[in-house]
């Protein structure tokens, strides 16, 4: 029974990559952001009348166009983006590299960027729609720049989009 | 991300997190975590799962429905349908997290941000 609890556990990765780029050679582990308090808005009316935003890390792309805004704007480096709510799931993709890519894919874009479920919940009528954009955010090194900047711009187009909640996803 | 989601909450937008890394989310701390115990890059259903994709959306709203305190993790009761193994191969020398041109974009990356950084333009 032991056993089988164990290969319940979740992985901790902030322990797993240290090690891991300790053997690479890297001595300074990364700092990961940590706060003792954290921010907490209640929902303010039922999900049937909030409009959603997607946003996410997932490095989306859109094929066959530019989303670009910043020709900095890149992973490591940080960046907001905007990807149209209503683009087909099959111009989506992902070339991401930071994910598992021996034991998973990035070929279905619902599995990290659910936007077609969200299309459904919206024709179903669990939600009331979503943003005209979804967001897309570049991680970035620099935790001061995703506070005083990337988070800040995010903020500013879910209300410009009239966001009530986000659905927010690191991939 | 999770950084994001803690700003938005501090300006009134309440957000739900869909994530695989749940010791970093919840190392950094946000409003309402769904966790899917989940290879990196599937955080919200295994690829071509419709069914499952469309139960964790369900899972996070409900989450937002009913959280009332931060911190307020819930975890998904799907399994990774190959097998739990790559629990114990991710990070691994077995599994290099980047290699080959991965690894050369991650470098040329962090080179950039190294640069723009002297610049002071992050």
């Amino acid at each position: 029974m032991a056993e089988g609890r164990k290969t319940m556990t979740y992985v901790r990765y902030i322990d797993k990559t240290r090690e891991y780029y300790r053997s690479q050679g890297y001595e300074k582990p990364y700092q990961w952001a940590h706060f003792d308090d954290v921010p907490f808005t209640p929902l303010a009316k039922p999900l049937a009348e909030c409009r959603v935003a997607l946003v996410s890390t997932g490095e989306v792309e859109v094929r066959g166009a530019d989303l670009s805004e910043d020709e900095n704007q890149m992973g490591n480096v940080g960046g907001v983006y905007s990807i149209p709510s209503d683009t087909p799931e099959d111009r989506l993709f992902s070339a991401s590299h930071s994910y598992d890519k021996h034991a998973t894919t990035l070929e279905d874009v619902n599995a990290f960027f659910p936007s077609a479920r969200l299309h459904e919940a919206v024709a179903s009528g669990r939600i009331a729609g979503l943003t005209d954009r979804f967001i897309g955010v570049y991680n970035a090194y620099s935790q001061r720049r995703t506070m005083e900047r990337d988070a800040p711009e995010v903020l500013k187009r879910l209300r410009e989009d009239g966001a009530d909640i986000a659905v927010m996803v690191p991939v | 991300m999770s950084l994001v989601s803690r700003y938005l909450e501090e300006n009134g937008v309440p957000t739900v997190v869909m994530a695989a890394a749940r010791d970093i989310v919840e190392h950094c701390g946000v409003a309402r975590m769904l966790h899917l115990d989940f290879p990196l890059g599937s955080p919200c259903g295994e690829p071509f799962n419709v069914a499952q994709q469309r139960d964790a959306l369900e899972l996070a709203f409900q989450l937002l429905e009913t959280a009332e305190d931060p911190r307020t993790t819930a975890e998904a009761p799907f399994v990774w349908s190959e097998g739990e193994e790559w629990k114990a191969l991710v990070f691994t020398e077995a599994r290099p997290w980047k290699s080959g041109e991965d690894e050369q974009d991650w470098l040329r990356k962090k080179e950039l941000y190294k640069s723009l950084k002297a610049e002071g333009k992050v």
